[in-house]
């Protein structure tokens, strides 16, 4: 068991201070950086689609799982950052800009859904935000001219700095390069006074404003915050798909943000990354069960939404914590060893539950 | 920390449906003094601090903190002016750590862009670091450097009133409003209250008002006290006058046969 003896503040500030979460990251990341030199196409894009998923689950959970603030609509942001760069691009705007562009529409689009949801709490919100979903979702279907309607956009290959990047190894590289980004920077947001003050409207907003944070502003702020990065998910979700139809964008993909932040674990930005790990791996293994099971059973339709809901409904039973939460309890057992019990996480346990969503 | 001034409060009224809750209430709290707000449960303690804090709207009055019209300022505004409180049901940030509580109550000295926070820049590092050490001048004072890292979910209650007058103090206010800060705690953990009160008047200049029903921490540390019932003032004067009032006698200390 390793003890931390902190002699500086900047050990409080730093990121990776213990010796086993560097080893951790470092592991990871060497498997990232390396996984397009051994894994198939099939896989590498699947991969790739787990980081786009990843991304947006941050985007969300910097405004639930932070600020508490529940949102159904953020689909839409996906959507309204899909469609926004994809016609970007097939005008010929150049990818950096569209990206930037993207960004900030999403943030502004936030930012106002923000302030009209900034007075409101629980059930309410929640409705509001299905409703902004829908409206999203009929607008890219009915603006035919822009979006070409149900019909469906073809998004152009993805081209930076006149180089095409359209191979599967290629789009997994950019799509890693904005995961980091959006890791690094949530992480940083929450070692600042900005995301301390999420912290603080999330637990309590009476005395947040007591002790001067603008309540409506911070929502408004983390409304942007969040759709900004949910759009960027959307960019790279749109190259992605390389097709875009507005069914895809509907209340269905806001579930699954939602079922991957609470069933990874909120208030840890950690958990979001689990929640799109969860999501991804579990259709593979469903498809794969399919072939190994006697026919009776594999063949059988509705197989996989009926798993999918089980695995997903022992979760929320027996680890509300999520897999964040399972995660922290390894953990602890290795870091304690040998003298972790059954008990020892009850105290923990009562710290890591973001149980208060208003 | 800005110079403390006369917090006075003027013909303040405010109605619940058809209750006067607070009714004409006018006091003044003079710099650097302790007063005491003392008062049956249902008198309208809280909801006076309610009111200096904006979190209601008042019916009638003024407040004026200094040069400062609090009434035409926002909630979130009224800490800038110097004045932070405490509230009675303890209201900390229960999912974060006492160092990020406190670091919070810091806010209205941080400035918060989102996009320097973001990249983390020098700056914002360099100004991280000059607040951790504020934080930690008061953490020395109250004795907390224990509990540093812990939740506030895993903190015993008397803890957390500690937490909750340090996240306060961190403000740097020059004036304190206390919703009774030493209810729920034991002799001892009171004694030390007493103790920090005097501490945080004498060394860090601050003025204070407190809610407070144990009549010997009210008159071991108060200069005056104003005593309310039935959102009325009954009187004001100093522990002993108030102790020796025939009406607040009646109407709270109880009277003896």
């Amino acid at each position: 068991m390793q003890i931390l003896f902190k002699t500086r503040y900047e050990d409080d500030i730093g990121f990776l201070v213990k010796t086993g979460e560097k080893v951790r990251v470092g592991m990871v990341l060497a498997f990232l950086f390396a996984a397009p030199l051994f894994l198939q196409t099939y896989y590498l894009s699947e991969l790739s689609l787990l980081l786009v998923y990843a991304i947006a689950g941050i985007g969300l959970m910097i405004l639930t799982g932070y600020t508490g603030q529940v949102s159904f609509g953020h689909a839409a942001f996906l959507g309204i950052g899909a469609y926004c760069h994809a016609i970007l691009i097939s005008h010929g705007v150049p990818f950096s800009v569209s990206v930037v562009a993207t960004m900030i529409l999403c943030g502004l689009v936030g930012m106002a859904l923000g302030r009209s949801a900034s007075k409101m709490h629980g059930f309410y919100l929640a409705i509001a935000t299905l409703a902004f979903l829908i409206l999203v979702e009929t607008l890219l279907g009915e603006w035919v001219s822009m979006t070409n309607g149900y019909a469906g956009f073809a998004v152009p290959g993805m081209k930076i700095l006149g180089a095409s990047l359209g191979k599967a190894w290629q789009q997994y590289y950019v799509n890693l390069f904005f995961i980091l980004l959006v890791i690094v920077g949530a992480a940083n947001l929450f070692r600042s006074p900005t995301g301390r003050a999420f912290l603080a409207v999330r637990d309590s907003e009476l005395s947040a404003r007591s002790l001067g944070v603008n309540v409506e502003w911070v929502k408004i702020q983390s409304f942007g915050v969040s759709a900004a990065i949910t759009g960027l998910a959307g960019v790279l979700l749109a190259h992605q798909l390389s097709y875009l139809s507005p069914e895809v964008f509907g209340v269905l993909e806001s579930l699954k943000l939602m079922l991957m932040i609470v069933v990874g674990g909120l208030g840890s930005i950690l958990g979001a990354v689990f929640g799109a790990i969860l999501i991804s791996v579990l259709p593979i293994v469903i498809s794969f069960l399919k072939d190994v099971l006697p026919p009776a059973i594999g063949q059988q339709p509705g197989l996989e939404p009926l798993l999918f809901g089980v695995i997903i409904v022992l979760f929320i039973v027996l680890e509300p914590l999520g897999i964040y939460g399972r995660w922290m309890k390894l953990r602890y057992f290795f870091e304690t060893f040998p003298y972790y019990r059954k008990s020892s996480f009850v105290r923990q346990k009562s710290y890591l539950k973001t149980e208060r969503l208003r | 920390m800005s110079a403390p001034q006369t917090l006075s409060v003027r013909n303040l009224s405010i109605m619940f449906g058809g209750v006067h809750a607070v009714e004409d209430v006018s006091f003044d709290v003079n710099p650097g003094e302790i007063l005491a707000i003392i008062g049956p449960n249902g008198a309208g303690k809280s909801t006076i601090f309610n009111l200096i804090s904006r979190l209601y709207e008042p019916s009638n009055g003024q407040i004026h903190y200094g040069d400062a019209d609090l009434l035409a300022l926002s909630p979130h505004q009224i800490v800038a002016t110097g004045i932070a409180r405490t509230f009675q049901n303890i209201e900390l940030f229960e999912q974060t750590t006492v160092l990020q509580n406190l670091l919070i109550g810091r806010h209205r000295h941080m400035s918060a862009n989102v996009f320097t926070n973001f990249a983390f820049l020098p700056g914002v590092r360099k100004s991280e670091l000059e607040h951790r050490r504020k934080v930690e001048d008061i953490i020395d004072l109250l004795e907390i450097a224990q509990y540093r890292d812990e939740r506030i979910a895993d903190l015993s209650y008397g803890a957390r009133k500690n937490v909750e007058l340090a996240r306060a103090l961190c403000a740097e206010p020059s004036l304190l409003l206390l919703d009774e800060p030493a209810s729920g705690l034991n002799t001892e953990e009171t004694d030390d209250v007493g103790f920090w009160l005097e501490d945080i008047k004498h060394d860090l200049g601050v003025t204070l008002v407190m809610i407070e029903h144990d009549m010997n921490l009210v008159g071991q540390v108060a200069d005056r006290v104003l005593a309310i019932n039935e959102g009325k003032v009954l009187a004001c004067g100093t522990p002993d006058e108030i102790r020796a009032n025939k009406a607040v006698q009646a109407a709270y200390l109880g009277v003896s046969q």
